[in-house]
């Protein structure tokens, strides 16, 4: 959720008579917040996911954050692909966990970026990601022909793209991109084509990526981590209007898309992480809310364990950091649930450190 | 000036950066006229004949305000790009637009955002201070910031703080303190005509202020205490050294050599600190004026040995190919299709994904993009009914018909590129593969022909050529 998402209208602390207060402009009124419990409730727009939660699939992580939020999207962002709250970081988490996960680099899609972009939590070196933006069309020098042209070229890129000793990690990176997308290119190009689907998909950006997501997952091509981002979350200004189109277009996909699985017995295996690189500003400005700190972390599926963890931070105002909610939970402890509870690997190497972990993962 | 191996090399990275690269026709006349003096020329756009944008607009009269045309707004800039005799204007345009990354997604109408692009076309070779200005009046940028919603009894921080990190100084110049003060300084900046959308279209918006809506009270800013609007917050924040650095660095990552993405400038120092000091100099010292700044940038040393220190962004590659094979300067179905070609390798034009602009360098490289990348420009370079590749393969033909001669003349002509030894060894062994060839007559020129396009294509797939 890029951009900042606003974890007071996400998670509504519906009985925090200061939310009232704080929310004149653009607080969710008591009657549509979708309740979860006398405390919470979620955004009217997320009736999907409130459903979920009742089946017991999502859990809630309350005051999610690190210290110091510098309420700077893209330090913030960095921070959360990292794990470098201080230095620059260049390495991705997730890069560390795919090394952990194929140290041998035996499936160059082990993870899977939904582009354009290549997100930053999976870039490190010599760390392969395929980047797909439309799998259909996914594929190296589509337009030569014949195809005994095409092959020749192929083979011929294939020797100038393989490691020179000595050039630099720039062209490394380069030469290592372009085989991985030949192979990338290789293996999926069967996902399209063995899938088939009762579930029609909502018509949003974020809907077609998890398709995109749901197609590649069902052909069981080894994939472990699918990434993606749905953007605009930024709301300082006509929050009530855009933020309840951005839940209603992400609902509503990742709705279709756990049903798309479900409808092929594939649901099981896959838990959904959804973060956002700050909360917003306590007291909103009139028509939106400005930066904030502390924020919200979803997880989603069969595997988790539904319910709440950690508390809602409080919004007495002397509790509040420059008017923004202080987070209890550090980013990298949710992180560590993922790492060790879900994927069965060892977190301190991937996130940095010991921290205590939320256990929102059924064991 | 003569024609040596050195001249042209060093020209065809000056038009790489300063443009979009130039055939070698254009480079070698260039050459002749000297170095200095094209700088020079490249410098003063307004001595060149203008592209006629009706031209444009005759072939697609829905691009004159094109409003929410999904996903080929900008159209009509691609096609100035394609054509212009001006290049280094239009590529201060993309300078810009890379730092003040407004987009539709947001704004919803492209032409807001296009007259922002107007702007920098007009005034890009002057003070960075007329840009800051008129970006701050700019409607599409007060609306993308939300500077229509800081009001002086509620401010709306968006704006004030982008200015302050993306805009002028930089994370750690500064303080939360600062970016309030600074956003109470800007309330009254609004536009008008924004809402509602008229059946007949839409009014365009225009920058108003609203002494009403501004707050005149006391502010304290970067130390200095007073009844400050913004244009006092401007000269404040221009008079600082580190808006200098920060504007210097801009420039040293998009003309001289790619430095890490702008979120981590606060911790990672630059590449090379005595350049960006250097441009810092000559910023300050010029009242910030972008022209005398770049002309000293093309004439340094540090410029000249940058060759092939910048990964090509997305809309160098499109427009750098465009302009080399040719016919590509009528408006077309194809122009549009070429448009979207920029988009689908990851610059969205006009709608960048955030403010912070697109994150650049080896970060446009990933799997997806590299392949749309090579088969794009492959594509193109492999058709020989293009008059700019038609010119390079007579060429040629002037060219001994030996796969070593031939593989040495592609990639002088491609760039002039210069690759590995076993790069080479691998091209020269791929021409090998067809037989013997020579330029004797048709049916062998054809054949020639597509020897050396083949192995043209595979040098645009190479690595080395996706440097700048």
């Amino acid at each position: 959720m890029t951009g900042g998402n606003d974890y007071l209208n996400t998670v509504v602390p519906h009985s925090d008579p200061l939310y009232r207060d704080y929310r004149p402009s653009v607080g969710v009124l008591d009657e549509d917040v979708l309740r979860l419990d006398d405390q919470v409730g979620f955004h009217p727009a997320m009736a999907p996911i409130q459903k979920m939660y009742q089946d017991g699939d999502v859990a809630i992580i309350h005051g999610v954050g690190y210290e110091n939020s510098p309420r700077s999207h893209f330090r913030s962002m960095d921070i959360w692909h990292t794990c470098e709250p201080d230095t620059l970081g260049t390495e991705g988490w997730l890069a560390r966990v795919i090394r952990d996960i194929d140290p041998h680099k035996e499936n160059v899609i082990t993870a899977v970026s939904m582009g354009p972009a290549l997100f930053r939590a999976l870039v490190g070196p010599g760390i392969p990601v395929a980047t797909v933006e439309n799998i259909d069309s996914y594929g190296m020098l589509t337009g030569l022909t014949p195809e005994e042209k095409l092959s020749r070229v192929l083979s011929r890129y294939r020797r100038m793209y393989s490691p020179a000793i000595g050039t630099g990690p720039v062209m490394d990176y380069l030469g290592q991109t372009g085989l991985d997308a030949l192979e990338g290119a290789d293996i999926l190009s069967a996902a399209p084509a063995n899938y088939s689907s009762s579930i029609e998909y909502a018509d949003s950006s974020v809907a077609k990526k998890l398709k995109g997501i749901a197609q590649i997952h069902l052909a069981g091509l080894g994939s472990r981590i699918f990434y993606l981002d749905h953007s605009g979350f930024d709301t300082h200004a006509d929050q009530v209007v855009t933020h309840a189109r951005l839940w209603e277009e992400v609902s509503t996909a990742i709705r279709d898309f756990f049903d798309d699985l479900e409808s092929h017995d594939a649901a099981d295996n896959v838990v959904m992480f959804l973060f956002s690189e700050f909360g917003r500003r306590v007291h909103d400005n009139g028509g939106g809310t400005d930066h904030g700190a502390g924020g919200v972390c979803l997880a989603i599926g069969k595997g988790v364990k539904g319910g709440q963890y950690g508390e809602y931070p409080s919004t007495r105002p002397s509790d509040l950091d420059q008017g923004d909610l202080i987070p209890a939970t550090d980013f990298r402890s949710v992180y560590s649930t993922l790492v060790e509870d879900w994927m069965g690997l060892d977190a301190v190497s991937v996130v940095g450190g010991n921290f205590e972990k939320p256990e929102f993962i059924l064991k | 000036m003569t024609i040596t191996e050195t001249n042209l090399n060093l020209m065809a990275h000056l038009m790489r950066r300063a443009g979009f690269g130039a055939d070698r026709d254009e480079l070698e006349h260039r050459v002749a006229n000297g170095y200095e003096a094209t700088v020079d020329e490249l410098l003063h756009p307004e001595q060149q004949i203008p592209v006629d944008y009706y031209e444009f607009l005759r072939y697609f009269p829905n691009w004159w305000k094109p409003g929410t045309m999904g996903g080929r707004g900008h159209a009509g800039w691609v096609w100035r790009m394609i054509n212009t005799r001006a290049p280094l204007q239009e590529k201060l345009c993309l300078f810009y637009h890379q730092i003040f990354a407004t987009g539709v997604s947001k704004v919803d109408h492209y032409d807001e955002i296009e007259d922002m692009i107007d702007m920098f076309r007009e005034n890009g070779l002057g003070h960075y201070k007329t840009i800051l200005m008129e970006v701050a009046k700019n409607p599409a940028m007060i609306y993308w910031l939300d500077n229509h919603e800081n009001h002086a009894t509620s401010i709306n921080e968006n704006w004030g703080r982008e200015l302050l990190e993306l805009f002028t100084m930089g994370i750690g110049n500064y303080t939360e303190t600062d970016v309030q003060e600074c956003s109470r300084a800007f309330t009254g900046w609004t536009l008008t005509h924004k809402l509602p959308r008229f059946h007949m279209g839409r009014w365009d918006w225009e920058f108003e202020y609203r002494p009403d809506d501004h707050d005149n009270g006391e502010k304290t800013f970067l130390g200095q205490t007073g009844n400050f609007n913004g244009e006092e917050i401007i000269d404040i924040i221009l008079a600082q050294p580190a808006t200098a650095t920060f504007i210097a660095r801009h420039l040293f990552s998009f003309f001289v050599e790619d430095e890490p993405q702008v979120p981590s400038w606060s911790v990672t120092p630059p590449n090379n600190p005595e350049a960006v000091d250097a441009i810092a100099n000559v910023l300050f010292e010029s009242d910030y004026h972008i022209g005398t700044t770049l002309k000293f940038i093309l004439n340094a040393d540090f410029f000249k040995e940058s060759l092939f220190a910048k990964v090509k962004n997305p809309t160098e590659v499109v427009i750098g190919t465009l302009r080399l094979v040719g016919n590509t300067e009528r408006p077309s179905p194809e122009t549009m299709d070429w448009a979207i070609d920029i988009t689908n390798m990851g610059q969205d034009l006009l709608n960048p994904p955030s403010v912070e602009g697109w994150h650049t360098g080896i970060e446009w490289i990933n799997s997806g993009t590299l392949m749309k990348r090579t088969n794009f420009t492959a594509e193109l370079m492999g058709d020989l009914t293009r008059p700019g590749v038609k010119n390079i393969m007579g060429r040629l033909k002037s060219v001994e018909a030996s796969p070593d001669a031939i593989v040495t003349a592609c990639l002088n002509l491609m760039g002039p590129l210069d690759v590995e030894d076993d790069i080479k060894k691998e091209l020269i062994e791929h021409a090998e593969t067809f037989g013997p060839f020579d330029w004797d007559n048709d049916s062998d020129n054809e054949n020639a022909a597509a020897v050396a396009s083949e192995i043209i294509q595979l040098i645009v797939a190479l690595r080395e050529y996706q440097f700048a």
